[in-house]
């Protein structure tokens, strides 16, 4: 049973499947374990950004290829479901009809970009992929008749995910069971689902020819696999994935801005992620993610105590202030490229072999 | 990714050399098919205008990026991050000679943004050296790491810059001299675009002298071409390189100095927005060639400027529009770079 689940891919390490599993227990219950408000858009975040970061794994640490362009599907999928919903109205109906249309407009373009550039080297894919993402970023806050330009959309999302709805009369285990509890459950189920799939496919013999191009694409090709048909089925599958992420993003913040979804800040943050977190193997995702969004959170206090604390000091108050805590990660992200390409996770199973 | 070493074609005897006149003629077109379009005379003048200026800049930018791809294989995605810091250089440096900047007289004007920009180039050379040494060494040959780890760079330089000079937007003021416009005929144009469209051609033929007509030059042509070939006559390709790395930093700080002048504001993400163009200019043109870089970038800032004034909303969305025309024409740019 959880061989199927895992398909086969343990975590293979002691440390690592503690860790896992904390994370896993701390995501389930986290509506119960943290009260308040804060600590659950926390957790939700933290769901999102697995699936976002496992399909961006997909691309970078599975098949080698460097994208700038995955926020973009995620702002698709982002877009498709709040433009829906801010024009039809909160119904279940138009949420299946919105992501059905973002995966088909997401996929279809991840197939165009890839046609054509995939067949030349990494580096030209990562510079067209920058432009075709800046591009798509301008055109979303241009036509702000339709997307809301840079303030984005506010919409509602079907009564039974709004706060005022109630499951159960009767408080469980001390907490209501309200439409916002259901809607992280929703999330986190996605995001479970949608992770444990990703798994199915890099533990495939699919899979296994995507890491083959990884370490030599003409090897690959020698080998017989059109390498540039593995590399566009990739690139359409994390697309996909994103647009998905994108979907369950925006019924989750009830929100889709350019800030949220299409900013090249996002894309910064889950190249850090995959990096620091570990390339090439999806549980990285999952420890990147949590381990990126809880530091957002709290590195922050962190360095403002470090900050207070050398107040006075030349330059160590700026360096430390909270709002240079992506200086620190940056940092850590160039260490771990040269020291740890295989980041946290691959450290860690290293060690236990 | 270990790439095997090409197999070297050496041709029996020494080919002609064949001029590629074709894509020159791109940018006249360009503009041509615009006038109808624009309909006004005058303002086709100034947007031409306007986008030989920008073009000049973004032309600065990009060539130490293209040879630097040509000669060593590294694209840097850092590079945005010289463009910032030379603009911020300038502007503490500018700060500093407020008195020159705005007293009314040209020599003082020139003087101070001479200063500046000296300033800016030299501190972004060494910054460059710096990045060569510290960054980018230990990752040649690998595309993915040097992929994320400049990407890496960047985001601790524009944290640096963030820390050393403040998160806000500054204002940078255009010396007093050269503000305004000069009117040829019914023609307003810019005087600083003027000064821009100087530098970027005295740039241009600078860098064409030292390509073609000397030793160094020499050398960084044939190490584009063949760099082990440079390496087995007992050439140090990577001095050279360096050297190559530092030049390209420098002109990306003139670069950011001009387009910072010429926004007349700065924040510390300024290197991304022209980062973009920059991509698109050196894949248009070819990776690694310096004559399709000019051309490039031409091309993309006449996109640009003409399609801002009649259908300002998908300014970008043209030019990658221009770029995907461009790869099904030339799959591999305007000036294809021989082994590339």
């Amino acid at each position: 049973m959880l061989n199927t689940l895992l398909s086969g891919d343990y975590p293979r390490s002691r440390v690592l499947t503690g860790i896992l599993l904390a994370i896993l227990v701390g995501l389930a219950f986290a509506p119960f374990l943290f009260p308040g408000a804060a600590a659950i858009n926390t957790a939700a975040k933290v769901c999102i950004f697995i699936v976002l970061v496992a399909s961006y794994d997909l691309l970078l640490g599975y098949t080698g290829i460097v994208s700038f362009a995955h926020t973009m599907f995620f702002g698709i999928g982002g877009y498709g479901v709040g433009l829906g919903l801010y024009a039809f109205g909160a119904s279940w109906g138009v949420i299946a009809l919105g992501i059905l249309l973002a995966l088909l407009v997401g996929v279809v373009l991840a197939f165009l970009i890839g046609l054509l550039s995939l067949r030349v080297r990494a580096i030209f894919y990562a510079m067209i992929t920058l432009a075709v993402a800046s591009a798509f970023l301008i055109l979303a806050t241009q036509f702000s008749e339709y997307t809301g330009g840079e303030d984005g959309r506010s919409f509602s999302v079907p009564p039974a995910l709004r706060p005022g709805f109630r499951l159960f009369e009767a408080p469980v285990f001390g907490t209501v069971i309200n439409g916002r509890i259901l809607a992280y459950y929703l999330v986190f189920a996605a995001a479970v689902t949608l992770f444990l799939l990703a798994l199915r496919v890099v533990n495939s013999p699919f899979g296994r020819v995507l890491q083959a191009i990884r370490e030599n694409d003409m090897r690959a090709e020698a080998l017989g696999y059109r390498v540039v048909y593995y590399r566009t089925v990739a690139n359409c599958l994390a697309a996909g994935m994103a647009v998905l992420a994108g979907a369950m993003s925006a019924i989750w913040l009830r929100y889709t801005g350019p800030d949220t979804t299409l900013s090249f800040a996002i894309m910064l943050d889950i190249l850090l992620m995959v990096v620091i977190g570990g390339m090439g193997t999806l549980y990285g995702a999952v420890v990147g993610a949590t381990l990126f969004i809880v530091a957002q959170n709290y590195l922050q206090k962190l360095m403002g105590t470090a900050a207070a604390a050398t107040e006075g000091l030349p330059l160590l108050p700026k360096l430390l202030h909270p709002d240079r805590w992506l200086l620190v990660l940056g940092i850590l992200f160039v260490l771990s490229v040269y020291f740890f390409p295989t980041g946290i996770v691959g450290r860690l199973r290293g060690k236990s072999r | 990714m270990t790439v095997a070493p090409a197999p070297a074609t050496t041709p029996d005897a020494l080919p002609a050399i064949k001029h590629d006149y074709l894509p020159i003629l791109l940018p006249v077109a360009l503009s041509a098919l615009a006038l109808p379009f624009v309909g006004n005379p005058t303002t086709w003048v100034t947007l031409t205008v306007a986008a030989l200026a920008m073009g000049m800049m973004i032309f600065v930018i990009a060539s130490g990026l293209t040879l630097v791809f040509g000669l060593m294989d590294v694209l840097n995605f850092g590079h945005g991050a010289f463009i910032a810091v030379g603009a911020y250089l300038a502007l503490s440096v500018l700060g500093l000679l407020s008195g020159w900047v705005q007293v009314d007289a040209l020599g003082w004007n020139l003087m101070a943004l001479g200063l500046a920009v000296s300033v800016a180039m030299i501190g972004t050379g060494l910054l460059g050296w710096a990045f060569e040494r510290v960054i980018v060494k230990p990752v040649y040959g690998q595309h993915l790491k040097q992929i994320l780890i400049t990407m890496g760079g960047l985001i601790v330089a524009e944290q640096l810059i963030h820390v050393i000079w403040g998160g806000d937007q500054k204002a940078m003021a255009l010396p007093t001299a050269l503000r305004g416009a000069v009117l040829i005929g019914d023609v307003a144009i810019e005087k600083f675009r003027i000064l821009a469209v100087a530098v970027g051609v005295v740039v241009f033929v600078a860098m064409l002298v030292v390509l073609n007509r000397t030793r160094i030059g020499l050398l960084i042509r044939a190490g584009v071409e063949n760099a082990e070939m440079v390496e087995a006559l007992g050439y140090r390709i990577r001095r050279l390189f360096v050297g190559v790395f530092a030049v390209g930093s420098a002109l990306a700080g003139l670069g950011g100095v001009m387009w910072a002048l010429y926004r007349e504001t700065l924040t510390a993400a300024i290197g991304g927005d022209v980062m973009v163009l920059v991509f698109i200019v050196i894949i248009i043109g070819g990776l690694g060639s310096v004559g399709g870089c000019f051309i490039g970038a031409i091309l993309v800032a006449m996109m640009a400027n003409y399609t801002a004034f009649l259908l300002p909303k998908v300014a970008l969305a043209s030019n990658i529009l221009l770029m995907v025309a461009i790869l099904m024409w030339r799959p591999q740019g305007l000036y294809p770079v021989a082994k590339r």
